[in-house]
């Protein structure tokens, strides 16, 4: 056991735990924000998405050991970014969801692309969001949303 | 105006008439049968209720005018918590923004009104629950009229009801929430009058799910995020061949992780496996890791995929036990060799995968338990927790936690992941344990989609169309050997393997099908669309095949070879025709349309796909699907629920779209090796139509999944040449 | 008459054998002059082949050549397959936004996850592809040309090379690849690092020779 000291959503967190622990199961069961998913925990998946020092990472691959200073947005935090929230707002205009398991890691990883990419091309959202699997395959509705969100973002 | 509901008594009814179960003292399922049909209920005025609920079972008007509104059955992304009470609160003339939906515990008032248990499948969820829906919604608008009535001392026909509010004559009105109190005490009407679908304010619109927020925050707990005071994780080790059992275990090491608190070997449904409690997943999974299991295989029947083909392909070439026999069974002999088509197919396994993984949450005390589950099958699921506890199952309280897909995956008809979870936390009494499946658990675990192998010969007559038809389907039995068999095999065969094909909407003279169901051990379990994901394919493509012999367009042909009768397949086929007809005749170079429809659970559905090829694998560019469900409750989500389920389609023709196993052990280990489709692989745009109806809806859950794939190959083979009969498909 | 042409006959078969032995050893002497001038640096560039070969198993080793592709996306495992989850190469060789290499691999191994890490996880650039488009290695000569042509290899000379191999984070990481994700140790490139350093320092004191293409 290990004491890290982690800056998430803007708020410092102490959590006590193995160093070789997750960062996704530190948020999920350490800190009980269970907004980030486990889908698979190989990072195949995508749906423990969260922002590391503001890249997309996969969480569930990610030792808390590693973290160090580097601050974590999560999907609970993601909102009061100003391009979160239009990406969140999105989604719920374009109706995207169904069972919603994959669509936190689905919104990060969304919101990462437009923050580096704000006007994407199909292809540009093909490739960022290559990785991140819906079973239910909304993946249509996903691409309207984020250029729908790419539209409102001038 | 009137519309009568149907109730189509031959081809569903085999899944519909489900079972009233019960817990037997001497342990196993008493299943009996339970045929409750409401078959004249009608759409419309004066309908007959088949059944009475009490309305505040189902709603719940707060002073404040919040309405909450139970919902039966499992919401798992089909969009049921947003439909179920859109049909109530449309006949209540609820102000939509005061409704909040709740998905309803385990109880007998809850029970699928066709099914007889509480569960999803079978697309039943609106199809079932339309009428049940509206009767409550209209017997509550009457009892709230009837305490304005009172209060007022007017006739219920001086008054009406919008948004929540009744009004009555002389600018008299009254809030829904202000009337609450009054209408409970008033008596529930037995008879309503529904409205007239042009009166609908509600159904039939486009109206936005109500869990999109909380699914776009992180705010929405599924039932592997809950979270109780003092509870404690668990998972098991399983046996790496189904049916193994623990010969010895070391578990020194596991039980040094800090954390651990349990190590027990457990029973299994197949075998027996080793559980490992700890407080948190981590600790869990990784005293799992360390577990050193010599595992018991004898008299394990090992498993191997290309073994079974070999005896599959054999099988297809001898008839198996008779599904439907129609015209002249000679009539193949009188057609020239020339003139026939010999065509053997082969589907792998598939597992579901639904992006949450599977877990059950159970806390025993004693005389009484309460169980967190995302589950398909209440009902069910609450007997076999009761059933391991040693419990009746109204002892047991049975939440209903919203999941993370399902796919048919968490309706099982052993319950296997609950009695898991109930052997464990029946060890921990009175401690909450919640079970995890890791995905590694999911797919290797079984209850898979079963390998099938189809052999057709087709016999074609001098004008194009098929003459004879001689068809054998080998796969496991989704039932045999459960309480379903006695209902839903019938001489020897499954109708689940077959179905899609013995009940074909195409008018073929000669028809001979039959089927072979191996006995194998590997578990299998209905996958959404169950038969047709492999039974359409083989129609879908074989059919194809005859019109491009015959040189006639395949929506043509289609059309040529519908039965009479096939109207829903029919109106889809015209709508798909017409809205896709600008841009099939402009293709680009190198690219191709392909053409597929199928009808399932009442639904006709067609499309067309515009493919290329990229990187050795098929890219698709768009499709149009067309459908007629009936009356479209919410065709916002019956747009988005074929959108997806085209991609989910898919699943079986990616490149690592197959189950296999070697030597009794399932090869793939978790999304890396059998991973089903991403953005990439899945059409880019998808154009939804649906046909304007006022018949009673039909299913929308399962009717987009069968179509695509064929659909797919279909627009490949014009591209190549070939026919694809092997999937997943291999690289081009 | 007969006598005598037979005697000539004799001399003149003489003289032409005694010539053509004459050439031959002056011919042989030659040759042998010309050896001993040049052994030395045909042995130093055979020497130079042959631990260029040793380098050149080193860098077809999946270690190594995986994320050395012609594709548009890396491989992994000791089968080299693409690798999973469509992880692109993107403009620079770290992925796309959103999907980044370091969007899973840390500046370290990750051995409770079995997720590889170093320095700046990357793939090589498209300059330095060690494959064709078919996923097969290329030949020697090919992949000798490209480690050592600077306007494809960042200008490096034998020196720098010989560092490169020495010292950089993501060579070193090669012969500490951490656990796979059921936790056995990855493989190892067939040789030591010390002997792919010593390789390389015989290969470029030989002067980097590259075999010749086929």
């Amino acid at each position: 056991m290990a004491t890290y000291k982690l800056n998430v959503n803007g708020k410092s967190r102490e959590v006590s735990v193995d160093p070789s622990t997750p960062l996704l199961w530190v948020l999920r069961e350490e800190l009980k924000m269970t907004g980030t998913k486990y889908g698979c925990g190989i990072s195949a998946c995508g749906a423990c998405t969260v922002h590391l020092a503001g890249i997309a990472t996969r969480s569930c691959v990610v030792p808390v050991s590693m973290i160090g200073d580097r601050p974590i947005v999560t999907i609970e935090g993601v909102g009061q970014d100003p391009v979160g929230q239009v990406v969140q707002n999105a989604w719920i205009e374009k109706d995207v969801v169904q069972c919603g398991y994959c669509q936190s890691g689905q919104i990060m990883s969304a919101v990462a692309l437009l923050k580096a990419t704000s006007k994407p091309t199909e292809t540009n959202i093909e490739e960022s969001m290559g990785g991140n699997l819906c079973r239910c395959a909304t993946y249509v509705r996903i691409r309207e949303a984020i250029k729908s969100a790419s539209q409102q973002l001038t | 105006m009137r519309t009568a509901l149907k109730v189509e008594k031959d081809r569903h009814l085999d899944r519909r008439s489900f079972l009233r179960v019960s817990a037997a003292a001497s342990g196993g399922l008493l299943v009996s049968l339970y045929l409750d049909l409401p078959a004249s209920a009608e759409v419309g005025n004066q309908a007959p209720p088949p059944r009475v609920y009490p309305p505040d079972a189902f709603v719940h008007i707060r002073p404040d005018g919040k309405i909450v509104i139970q919902v039966n059955r499992l919401e798992f992304g089909q969009g049921v918590q947003t439909a179920l009470p859109m049909i109530l609160a449309d006949e209540m003339d609820a102000d939509w923004s005061q409704v909040i939906p709740e998905l309803a515990p385990a109880a007998d008032v809850y029970k699928d009104p066709v099914f007889g248990i509480q569960m999803v499948g079978g697309s039943g969820s609106i199809a079932h629950s339309f009428q049940q829906y509206r009767e409550l919604g209209a017997k509550t608008r009457a009892m709230l009229v009837a305490a304005a009535v009172d209060r007022w001392h007017v006739s219920p026909e001086q008054c009406r009801t919008e948004a929540s509010v009744v009004y009555g004559p002389g600018g008299k009105s009254a809030r829904y929430g202000e009337l609450a109190k009054d209408a409970a005490r008033k008596p529930v009407p037995e008879k309503v009058s529904l409205k007239n679908p042009s009166e609908f304010r509600l159904i039939g619109k486009r109206i936005r799910r109500l869990d999109s927020a909380a699914k776009c925050d992180g705010s929405q707990k599924f039932g592997l995020d809950l979270d109780l005071p003092l509870m404690k994780i668990a998972v098991v080790a399983h046996p790496p061949v189904f049916g193994g059992r623990v010969k010895s275990v070391d578990d020194k090491d596991a039980r040094s992780i800090p954390g651990v608190r349990e190590v027990f070997e457990i029973p299994l449904v197949k075998g027996t496996g080793v559980a490992v409690v700890a407080d948190k997943f981590w600790a869990a999974k990784q005293a799992r890791d360390r577990l050193k299991i010599d595992w018991d295989l004898a008299g394990v029947e090992l498993p191997d995929s290309s073994q079974l083909w070999t005896k599959y392909k054999e099988l297809a070439r001898t008839t198996g036990n008779v599904a439907m026999a129609r015209g002249d069974e000679k009539a193949m002999d009188r057609v020239p060799p020339a003139k026939r088509i010999v065509a053997e197919y082969e589907f792998p396994y598939l597992a579901h995968t639904p992006m949450e993984p599977l877990n059950t949450t159970i806390r025993f005390d004693g005389d009484r338990a309460e169980a967190w589950v995302p589950s398909q099958f209440q009902t069910l699921d609450q007997m076999a927790i009761a059933q391991e506890l040693g419990l009746k199952p109204e002892q047991v309280t049975f939440h209903t936690e919203f999941a993370g897909g399902g796919f048919g995956r968490r309706a099982v008809i052993d319950s296997h992941v609950q009695r898991e979870a109930a052997l464990i936390a029946k060890r921990l009494r009175g401690t909450p344990v919640k079970l995890i499946w890791t995905r590694e658990d999911d797919v290797r675990g079984g209850y898979y989609r079963p390998m099938h192998a189809h052999r057709v010969e087709i016999g074609i007559g001098s004008d194009g169309m098929p003459a004879a038809w001689r068809h054998v389907i080998v796969g496991q039995s989704l039932v045999a050997g459960t309480p379903f068999a006695a209902m839903m095999i019938k001489n020897g065969v499954d109708n689940t393997v077959v179905e899609g094909a013995a009940d074909t909407s195409y008018n073929i003279a000669n028809f001979h099908v039959s089927a072979h169901h191996p006995t194998v051990n590997v578990p299998v379990l209905w996958w959404r669309s169950v038969g047709a994901t492999h039974t359409a394919f083989v129609m879908e493509t074989l059919v194809d095949e005859l019109a491009t012999r015959a040189k006639v367009d395949p929506i043509v042909y289609r059309r040529k070879l519908l039965k009479a009768d096939a109207k829903k397949l029919r109106n889809a086929l015209d709508l798909m025709d017409e809205k896709s007809a600008a841009w099939r005749t402009k293709l680009p170079r190198g690219h191709a349309v392909g053409i597929a429809s199928h009808e399932c659970f009442g639904t006709g559905v067609a499309c067309a796909v515009q493919v290329s090829i990229e990187n050795k694998r098929p890219r698709i560019h768009r499709a149009t699907v067309a459908l007629d469900c009936g009356i479209a409750v919410n065709p916002l989500t019956i747009e988005s629920q074929f959108q997806a389920g085209l991609g989910f389609g898919l699943t079986q023709l990616v490149a690592k779209g197959a189950i296999t196993l070697k030597d009794g052990r399932v090869e793939q280990r978790n999304f890396d090796g059998y991973a089903p489709p991403y953005m990439i692989d899945v059409p880019v745009n998808v154009d939804v139509h649906i046909v304007p109806s006022t018949e009673p809806p039909t299913g929308c859950g399962e009717p987009p999944v069968p179509v695509i794939s064929p659909a797919v190959v279909n627009a490949l083979a014009k591209l190549t040449g070939k026919r694809y009969r092997t999937l997943p498909l291999a690289s081009i | 008459m007969l006598e005598s042409q037979r005697l000539l006959g004799r001399v003149v078969l003489f003289a032409l054998v005694v010539s053509v032995t004459l050439v031959a050893m002056l011919a042989r002497g030659a040759a042998k002059f010309g050896e001993a001038k040049t052994s030395a640096i045909d042995t130093k560039v055979a020497e130079g082949l042959a631990a260029w070969q040793q380098v050149y198993s080193v860098l077809t080793s999946p270690r190594c050549i995986n994320c050395h592709t012609a594709t548009n996306y890396p491989q992994q495992g000791d089968d080299r397959h693409r690798h999973f989850a469509n992880i692109i190469r993107g403009p620079e060789g770290q992925g796309v936004p959103a999907l980044n290499c370091v969007s899973c691999h840390q500046e370290s191994n990750s051995d409770s996850t079995g997720v590889p890490g170093g320095l700046n996880w990357h793939l090589a650039p498209l300059s330095m592809r060690w494959q064709d488009l078919n996923d097969q290695p290329l030949s020697s000569a090919a992949v000798c040309r490209a480690v050592t042509d600077r306007s494809r290899n960042e200008n490096m000379d034998g020196r720098a090379l010989l560092k490169h191999h020495e010292e950089a984070a993501l060579v070193l990481w090669a012969w500490s690849p951490g656990r796979r994700p059921d936790g056995t140790m990855r493989s190892l490139p067939p040789l030591t690092h010390a002997g792919f350093v010593e390789a390389t320092r015989r290969w470029v004191e030989a002067g980097t020779p590259c075999p010749k293409a086929r």
